[in-house]
């Protein structure tokens, strides 16, 4: 009898059953739910199902980031009517247009901990796993259901390890970790799996790093992502929490399906090329090839870091093309205005738009026009994602977007970097 | 026994070129989405496609977005069953709450082409194509209860309505 998964613990926890192993279906109570501009279309959906009021208001948040502000009457209707809708059910946690992406807030608010089971009505919801809690993405009638009844039928999943060892190289990183897994494993390398993290590499990453890599499983069908939280991420949810909570890790002899590892000590700068975000090359094996936009922004890598990332490259130096950054939360933007590093930015010719998703997926502030070719530091590059299907997008660190800009084509970033 | 028409597609196919980003927020009617069901990945299959044909595809059918008219676009284009290699876990999930019946056959998209006619025996988990049978798996009691109760909305409906009488 081996011992248990993250998984096979955190959904046992959150369905409050003593134990469960992988194929068990359980009705878990996840002790937080949440959506964002798609909130109307599930409101439309809750009321069709002939439920009066939401079953847990306090457990429920809800964001307002996805086309922020409101580019269109019909996406400031679709606003007003959310706005309605949390006066009228009594949400708790909800967040204004400005207040940033899903994910960060959720993760800035400290609203989901460790341990914990977090559903959300985004394929990115996977990004929780970053706290060593249970994340993962639901369509907009589940969520519905979960708002009408507080709980959602789950198959407990097989699980899958990633053991990351040795310490990243100066502009190298955890991106480029994630689209090395994703060139190696295929999109669907962790179809329907528990992506369990685990290694050395793990304590070297930053809390900015940490949540790019469960956030791209989205893009490798993981069902959720874990990372063993540390004393840093403790330490992080400190001055935050408003509650208790236990953290999770897993059994030293837990049965995992699949292993793979990757030192990341010798790891290059990697980038995906259109149009699938498991089309990765080395970075040097794409150089020259020319883009009209550059995009720093994103649940990915729209973080501190990733600006200040954009900075240490753009400094004394002016853009090639046309260059959107979008800081994932109010929050990073009001920092990264307080050191100076949107000064830089923008003194090298960047401009700054609203926190919130921006053009990620073909919405808003920064739309390319056909055959126009964007870096980007998002998560996904299919056809079509950015707004038309004749536009190829690139995906790569903030590093590598920076000196893109400065190019106008794919550049290496270590040659801007002292 | 059901016969039906095929559409058949490759692998990994994502809900961005099912059904792009850019309309999710404004388009809300059955008819306004089933005209862009398909609309970056087969342009011809908005306008041609038939009540009761079914999409026939590789691994990972409906990777990327959750966004949930990936399966609603063609079932109000009149797609009712998906037969593919293998599915996204939030498609699927998708399919079962929309009432449209996933079935996992790998192999099939790579045997058939679009505008070949299958025969479908959901009773006896069989598909009969290019001269082979194919079985499929059956779906969980509970999974299969929403399917037959012809989604989540429609199952959660019976039980609000059974709470609200005396």
């Amino acid at each position: 009898m081996s011992g248990k998964t993250f998984v096979e613990k955190a959904l046992a926890r959150a369905a409050g059953v003593s134990e469960a192993s992988a194929g068990d279906i359980l009705d878990v109570r996840p002790d937080l739910i949440f959506s964002h501009d798609n909130s109307a279309a599930i409101r439309r959906i809750f009321e069709k199902i002939g439920a009066k009021n939401i079953a847990r208001p306090d457990r429920v948040a809800i964001t307002l980031d996805h086309a922020v502000p409101a580019p269109t009457t019909q996406h400031a209707q679709n606003h007003a009517e959310i706005r309605e809708w949390i006066k009228q059910q009594s949400i708790q946690h909800f967040f204004e247009v400005g207040r940033g992406i899903c994910h960060q807030v959720i993760s800035e608010e400290a609203l989901i901990l460790p341990g914990e089971t977090i559903l959300g009505a985004d394929s990115h919801s996977t990004h929780f796993g970053w706290l060593g809690a249970f994340g993962a993405g639901v369509g907009r009638t589940e969520m519905a259901a979960l708002w009408a009844t507080g709980e959602l039928w789950l198959r407990v999943p097989e699980a899958m390890r990633v053991t990351l060892t040795g310490r990243l190289q100066s502009g190298v990183t955890a991106k480029d970790i994630s689209l090395r897994i994703l060139g190696d494993m295929g999109v669907e390398g962790g179809l329907y799996r528990s992506v369990e993290f685990a290694g050395d590499t793990l304590s070297t990453l930053s809390l900015d790093e940490r949540p790019i890599l469960p956030n791209v499983m989205a893009e490798f069908g993981a069902k959720n992502a874990y990372m063993p939280p540390d004393d840093m991420v403790f330490n992080y949810l400190e001055a935050r929490r408003t509650r208790d909570y236990t953290p999770l890790y897993p059994d030293p002899d837990a049965h995992y399906e699949i292993e793979y590892a990757l030192d990341v000590s010798q790891l290059e700068p990697q980038i995906a090329l259109p149009h699938q975000p498991d089309n990765v090359v080395r970075l040097s094996d794409a150089i020259g090839e020319p883009v009209q936009q550059a995009f720093i922004g994103t649940c990915t890598n729209g973080r501190l870091e990733d600006l200040q990332a954009a900075a240490d490259v753009l400094r004394g130096h002016q853009v090639a093309c046309r260059l959107v950054v979008i800081p994932a939360s109010s929050q990073v933007l009001l920092e990264a205005t307080r050191s100076g590093i949107i000064e830089t930015l923008l003194m090298a010719g960047a401009t700054i738009a609203t926190p919130g998703c921006g053009p990620c997926m073909g919405n808003h502030m920064g739309i390319p026009a056909p055959n126009e070719a964007t870096v980007s530091s998002a998560n996904r590059n299919f056809k079509g994602r950015m707004g038309t299907p004749e536009a190829p997008v690139y995906l790569a660190s903030p590093y590598v977007v920076a000196a893109s800009a400065i190019c106008g084509a794919i550049a290496d970033p270590r040659e801007f970097l002292s | 026994m059901s016969s039906h028409r095929c559409w058949v597609y490759g692998d990994n196919v994502n809900t961005d070129v099912i059904f792009p980003g850019k309309y999710t927020y404004t388009l809300k009617t059955p008819e306004e989405i089933a005209a862009h069901a398909l609309e970056d990945l087969d342009s011809t299959f908005a306008a041609n496609v038939r009540r009761g044909d079914v999409i026939v595809a590789g691994q990972n059918w409906g990777c990327g977005s959750s966004r949930e008219q990936g399966v609603t676009a063609p079932k109000y284009a009149g797609v009712d069953i998906i037969i593919a290699a293998s599915f996204s876990r939030i498609y699927f999930r998708n399919c079962i709450n929309q009432g449209v019946l996933p079935i996992v056959c790998p192999g099939l998209n790579t045997l058939v082409q679009t505008g070949d006619a299958i025969e479908i025996d959901i009773t006896n988990g069989q598909i009969h194509a290019a001269g082979q049978t194919f079985t499929f798996p059956r779906l969980s009691p509970s999974v299969q209860a929403i399917l037959d109760a012809g989604g989540l909305v429609p199952m959660l409906q019976r039980r609000f309505a059974g709470e609200s009488q005396p």
